[in-house]
Formats: structure tokens, C-alpha cells, sequence
């Protein structure tokens, strides 16, 4: 059997590569962005914010935060998801990344996914899959961000359920209203102090 | 309710670099302390996205014509090409590649980069193409030069070009570095010796090859990248 190609650190010089539309007078020109959804993308817009941090607190201004997750009636855009019976969103493919700016800081603009299948008859409570990639971090990690406004199908969850009750609010956003828009807020801490659950997928 | 989806064998840590370590100054407050969390693959790990042809312009795979302004950049041309493979071997077509690195003199264009040698206005070292029904991926570029970093006294990086690969689900992405065959700098760097693995920093060098090189033209290097793979596959076929 092959051995997997072992991870290497993305650097501090990905932004003209991965996230060039974030870069200034660069003439390279990006496929992937923060903004998720078209005016037509079925579901509740809405946005997910937080920041990166490390062990001391401080940001860090050189990550990379890439998510996937369901549309809104929680069916993913890929062939392994063949429920015929959950509608796929042709406005929707699920998939963003951005890179964190000076305060550390990321935001995307999407839909609110809709619960979808565990194994065996479980189901999952409605998530967004994290990998936060950066420069002082040779592997990528992995983590969720979970509803703080699905209290009860969070505490059903059996990958929450899998994580001391005590770290679990590290995986839990907090909905607020913000300017006419619906926001979670999901701060990422590396290191230290609540530091995020960051899974072994 | 649907059939459970097949695993993919867990990401090799025996391979890959650990968060924590030391001699690469910037994990020091960057690496998770906690155990991760094992889970159970779901569909929301077998699943990831997968991008068309069309989000990979042909000619973004020559890095030598996908920036021009005014002429040719500098530096030594070379051809970088390889199949993009699972652990049993079998190839992952249409997957999406993506590359950045410096230029030849050893300076990215990023504004955090101050190594006092020269930008290239025909350089921006950043491409990407999608593999064939192979797993194959080509690229030309021009060879990267090595630059000095901050980490240590006197520390510098071997020449390297960073590859970013997504493979078949979100679980088996990937985010690694190909060197250059020969490279003195390889057995100073705390990034390429990251990996607890010789075998698997080894494997992190390209090799040079006389068929992919092209008379009168460019020298080839052939690199192959391995991403997880499963036990078995419930489509078989």
C-alpha cells in the first residue's frame, strides 16, 4: 500500500495562490470565495464570523479558513449524496474559503445547512465542516461549527455527543442580529485557553 | 436511510508532520495542545467539492505565459508533472491542483515578503490545473529559488513549490510542499523535516527525469502525491 504524501505547512505566501481575489493588483484570478450563495440560493442567508487566534490570544493574520456543508435541506453537492428525495440547490455547492486579514478575522455569507444522515438511523444536527489551514501549522485541523439556536438537535448530535461536555461550546456559534443580517459568530482558538475542538477526521 | 458510507483509513500520522514542533519557531503557540477528537466518518467527511475544468484555465498551468506583461520571466524553465494517486494505488481523476511559489531569484510577491531580491513583472507563481482521468497533472513553471527565513540564525528554505490538493471528499484534502532532487538546504529545514517519517520527507522530492525533459527546451521533474484512500469502495466498478 502507498504511504499518504506527508502535510506541509501552506506558508505565509498562499494569498496570490489560494485567495488572490483578496490580494491587491494581482492579475491572477481565483475560483473559490467567501460568499457562498447568489440571491437565488435557497434557505436563511446567512453570516458566519469569527477569528483565528493562537496560544497568547493574538490574531493570526495569516490563516486559511476553508468550510463545506449541506444546502439548506441539508443535502450535500456530491455523488455519494444520492437522496434522490432531498433536493439539490443548482444555486449552492456548499464549499468557501477566505484568509483571515490583520485581526485575524474571516467571514462568509451562506446558508443555514439543514440536519443530515449520521450512521446507522442518527442523524446529525445541522453543521458546517471547519479546516483551518496556516502558516506555523504543518498539518491542517479540522473542526464543526454547530447552531447555538439548535439546542435540541445539538444535544442529540453523536459527534458532540463524542466531545467533553465541557469543550463543547468551543463548537457551538452564537446567533445575533447585525445590521439586518443573521450572524454566527465562531471564533477559532489554535491553542490556550478554550482552546476548539479540532476532530481527528 | 442509506447504507453507511466506507471509511477512508485515517490520515497517517506516522507521516504527517505533528502540530507541536519545536525546531518550526511559529507551532509554538499555533499547535493544538488538546488531543483531536476522533469521529466517525460521515457524509459530511466522505463528501468535499469538486470543481470543473472550467475553475482551471488551461492556461493557468504554465506559470510562464499565465503572468506576463512585457516578456518571458526570468529564471530556469522547467516542466512539473506527476499523478495525483490514493493509498491503493489507484488514480483520483479530476481533481483540482493548485500551486504557488517564488520566483527564481526566491522572492513571492507577497507584501510580508522583504528578502531583498528582485520581483519578476512577468512572475506571479501561482497556477492550478485539474487532473486527467489518470490522476495526471502538468505543469510549467520557472525553478524557484531558495530564500531565507526568519526561524533560526542563518535559516533558509530549500527551493519548493506548494501544492494544495482536494482529492474525492473534504477527509482527503491536502496541503503539502515538492523539493528539488540534490537540494544542500533539504537536511537544515525544520519544515521539510517536519514529517516523523524519512521515508515520508523523501518522498517529498521530486525526481529528475530525462523523459518528461524536453530536448532544447526545459528540464522535467515528476512528483507523484499520494492522498488517503479506503478499505473498500461501495461502488466498486
Amino acid at each position: 500500500m502507498a504511504k499518504q504524501t506527508a502535510s506541509q505547512t501552506v506558508g505565509p505566501f498562499f494569498l496570490y495562490g489560494l485567495t488572490p481575489e483578496l490580494a491587491d493588483g494581482i492579475r491572477y484570478t481565483g475560483y473559490t470565495a467567501n460568499v457562498l450563495t447568489t440571491e437565488d440560493t435557497a434557505g436563511e442567508h446567512i453570516v458566519v464570523e469569527g477569528r483565528v487566534l493562537d496560544g497568547e490570544g493574538d490574531p493570526v493574520p495569516d490563516s486559511m479558513v476553508e468550510i463545506w456543508q449541506a444546502n439548506a435541506a441539508g443535502r450535500y453537492r456530491h455523488e455519494e449524496d444520492d437522496r434522490a428525495d432531498v433536493p439539490l440547490d443548482d444555486k449552492f455547492l456548499g464549499f468557501g474559503r477566505t484568509g483571515t486579514d490583520r485581526d485575524g478575522a474571516f467571514r462568509f455569507h451562506t446558508v443555514k445547512p439543514g440536519p443530515v444522515p449520521g450512521l446507522g438511523n442518527a442523524w446529525q444536527a445541522p453543521h458546517i465542516v471547519f479546516c483551518v489551514f496556516a502558516r506555523g501549522m504543518l498539518s491542517h485541523a479540522y473542526t464543526r461549527l454547530y447552531f447555538s439556536d439548535e439546542a435540541e438537535a445539538n444535544a442529540a448530535d453523536p459527534v458532540l455527543g463524542a466531545v467533553d461536555a465541557a469543550r463543547r461550546p468551543t463548537l457551538i456559534a452564537e446567533r445575533a442580529q447585525s445590521r439586518g443580517q443573521t450572524v454566527y459568530r465562531f471564533d477559532i482558538r489554535l491553542q490556550g485557553d478554550g482552546e476548539t475542538v479540532f476532530f481527528d477526521v | 436511510m442509506m447504507a453507511d458510507p466506507a471509511p477512508y483509513r485515517a490520515r497517517d500520522w506516522d507521516v504527517h508532520p505533528a502540530y507541536d514542533y519545536p525546531a518550526y519557531a511559529s507551532t509554538k503557540f499555533r499547535a493544538p495542545k488538546q488531543e483531536l477528537v476522533p469521529i466517525p466518518h460521515t457524509l459530511s467527511e466522505v463528501t468535499g467539492p469538486s470543481f470543473g475544468r472550467e475553475a482551471a484555465p488551461e492556461g493557468d498551468a504554465d506559470l510562464t505565459v499565465n503572468a506576463r506583461v512585457n516578456g518571458e520571466p526570468m529564471g530556469e524553465r522547467i516542466i512539473v508533472t506527476g499523478r495525483v494517486l490514493d493509498e491503493n494505488g489507484r488514480a483520483v481523476p479530476e481533481t483540482m491542483v493548485e500551486i504557488w511559489q517564488s520566483n527564481a531569484a526566491g522572492r513571492y510577491i507577497h507584501e510580508v515578503d522583504q528578502h531583498d531580491a528582485p520581483l519578476d513583472p512577468n512572475f506571479i507563481g501561482a497556477g492550478r490545473t485539474v487532473t486527467d482521468a489518470d490522476g495526471r497533472y502538468r505543469f510549467v513553471t520557472i525553478k524557484p529559488g531558495a530564500y531565507p527565513w526568519g526561524n533560526h540564525h542563518n535559516a533558509w528554505r530549500p527551493a519548493h513549490i506548494h501544492f494544495s490538493l482536494f482529492g474525492p471528499s473534504f477527509a482527503t484534502r491536502l496541503v503539502s510542499q515538492m523539493y528539488f532532487p540534490g537540494d544542500p538546504l533539504l537536511e537544515f529545514d525544520p519544515i521539510f523535516n517536519g514529517s516523523p517519517s524519512p521515508e515520508a520527507m523523501q518522498a517529498l522530492v521530486a525526481d529528475f527525469s530525462m523523459e518528461i525533459t524536453r530536448p532544447e527546451w526545459a528540464l522535467g521533474y515528476e512528483w507523484d502525491i499520494v492522498l488517503r484512500g479506503r478499505d473498500a469502495t461501495p461502488m466498486e466498478g
